[in-house]
């Protein structure tokens, strides 16, 4: 139904960065998040977006499906922007229009949040898009694990970000679904006054609420059927390994990480 | 209203990685009042089909003519509520729809939308409640509280009561018990011959595209594979076996009777009765031989 929205989609591949273990990959883009608002110059800035790119690269996930899905970042990243334009005033003034000056260090400010919004969301969704939600769930149990000793309760929050991850793509179909039947009825979700729109999203909400209750109902007696039982002792279909490929991977990002602080300007 | 496809090609998602053609270069035509099967398996494009009859979906390429309307990639027509209101669709599992406090009101909710007005609703959510076989003191009630195939029943009636010229029901009997099957299809056929309907009958059942429908169109992939009318499409038994699609048991039947006979009895849409004298006249013919 929503054909922009990429972040959480995963496109299947074969590629290096698919192979890598989720673990990894959700290490690296923790700390490259950090990472990023360390760069303060041409050329650190420089590192990351060639880092973040030639990750991109490597995922063999089209470009242009990458760049079409962040079309609605990229109204957030220029409305940014602009932002900074108008609100910082330090640096020199580099030109006039009107009643509005605009600072060099307005413009410059405004590219490096600018870079920073864009690199933080390319690599995020480079995960989902790379990654099964089992084997994000999956990682992140594993590195949650240590929390077990204070009674975290590890596996069942795991649990529940997979099943919540599973049915995502349900719901909206479901939704999708209902939403045809009431457009069939005559809704009008798209046009109207604002009173009318709103009013037109309960015979979408009411049916949705039911089937959600209901399809939960039904998940936990066929999971009891099955003989569910959380926690201790419960083996893995897939077990995570980590593999020559994440050592690799750890220590290009080490690299990586090691020339940005090199680079970066101090003082 | 006359339905027809011009080269019709509907593309999902399309420019990304899960481009996928629904539909791919269908050209057809239903003229008006006739009751038509769509065959096909899941994934044939049957759903994407009956989509582009009301203008929720339009197609990425080719035409699409509803009577008046005209459906292309560039352009839709303006008024979608009118055509809406003449085409009515029963989706599959239509009782997932059903969101009012009373099943009244349920029924009311659509030929509210389309501005009719008050008193013209109470008289047809009295006539729709009626032509579903269910008795009026339900109307009261919540549509919560009704068992699977009453819902099924007040959600027909919610689409009957926009009173649509063009009926298109996507496997209205899915789910139900063979009794309420037979029940369902048959309201439906008489409805059909009453109010002079265009009816669209997705279906899986061979049977009941052989019993109801005066037209049959069988998809396969995205594109048609056969149309035709009943006797021209299961004649082709081979044909139909080669999409892994199996003829009514009629057909079965005669074709089995051939090999253990050796005589042929054609098919030809024939009823019970008529398949029963013929055989006694074949099988007579046999005896007499010997």
């Amino acid at each position: 139904m929503n054909n922009s929205l990429i972040i959480g989609q995963y496109v299947p591949g074969n590629s290096l960065i698919h192979r890598l273990d989720p673990r990894t990959k959700i290490t690296i883009i923790f700390f490259f998040v950090f990472i990023v608002f360390f760069a303060n110059n041409v050329l650190s800035y420089g590192i990351l977006v060639a880092f973040a790119l030639t990750a991109m690269l490597t995922s063999k996930v089209p470009v242009r499906f990458i760049m079409k899905g962040l079309t609605p970042v990229w109204f957030l990243i220029i409305f940014t922007f602009i932002l900074h334009l108008f609100v910082t005033k330090e640096g020199t003034v580099v030109f006039e229009l009107g009643i509005f000056k605009f600072y060099s260090g307005g413009i410059i400010q405004g590219f490096a949040i600018s870079i920073r919004f864009f690199l933080l969301i390319l690599v995020t969704s480079l995960l989902t898009l790379t990654t099964t939600p089992i084997e994000i769930t999956d990682g992140i149990e594993d590195m949650l694990h240590p929390l077990k000793r204070f009674k975290f309760p590890v596996h069942e929050l795991a649990l529940m970000m997979s099943i919540s991850l599973r049915f995502i793509p349900t719901l909206m179909q479901e939704t999708d679904k209902i939403s045809k039947a009431q457009a069939s009825r005559g809704v009008d979700f798209r046009t109207g006054p604002l009173k009318e729109r709103v009013k037109a999203v309960v015979p979408l909400l009411v049916p949705l609420f039911i089937s959600a209750f209901k399809r939960a109902e039904e998940l936990a007696m066929a999971m009891e059927a099955r003989g569910y039982q959380g926690g201790d002792n419960r083996t893995k279909l897939r077990e995570l390994k980590v593999t020559k490929l994440d050592i690799m991977g750890y220590l290009i990002f080490i690299l990586v990480v090691a020339i940005l602080f090199l680079t970066r300007t101090y003082g | 209203m006359d339905i027809t496809f011009k080269n019709v090609t509907y593309i999902y998602q399309r420019n990304s990685p899960f481009e996928h053609k629904a539909v791919d270069g269908l050209s057809f035509h239903i003229p008006s009042g006739s009751f038509v099967a769509i065959i096909g398996h899941t994934g044939s494009g049957k759903s994407t089909l009956i989509q582009h009859l009301n203008g929720l979906t339009a197609p990425s390429e080719g035409e699409v003519h509803i009577g008046d309307f005209k459906l292309t990639n560039e352009e839709k027509p303006k008024n979608m509520k009118e055509l809406r209101s003449r085409v009515g669709v029963v989706f599959q599992y239509p009782e997932h729809q059903l969101f009012e406090e009373t099943i009244a009101k349920d029924i009311a909710f659509g030929p509210e939308n389309f501005g009719v007005d008050q008193k013209e609703i109470e008289r047809r959510t009295k006539e729709v409640i009626r032509q579903v076989h269910l008795p009026e003191e339900l109307l009261d009630r919540s549509p919560f509280d009704l068992s699977g195939g009453q819902k099924r029943r007040v959600a027909i009636a919610g689409v009957l009561a926009i009173q649509p010229e063009v009926l298109v029901l996507d496997e209205p009997t899915a789910g139900l018990d063979p009794r309420g099957q037979k029940e369902i299809m048959d309201m439906f056929y008489e409805l059909h011959q009453q109010e002079g309907l265009t009816t669209i009958l997705v279906t899986h059942s061979m049977e009941d595209a052989l019993k109801y429908a005066d037209h049959i169109l069988i998809l396969n992939k995205g594109k048609k594979f056969m149309e035709g009318t009943a006797v021209d499409v299961f004649s082709q038994r081979e044909a139909l076996q080669s999409v892994q699609l199996d003829v009514p048991e009629v057909v079965e039947f005669l074709i089995k009777f051939e090999k253990k006979i050796g005589k042929q009895i054609p098919f030809h849409n024939q009823s019970m009765k008529e398949l029963a004298e013929e055989i006694r006249q074949v099988v007579k013919g046999v005896d007499e031989h010997e």
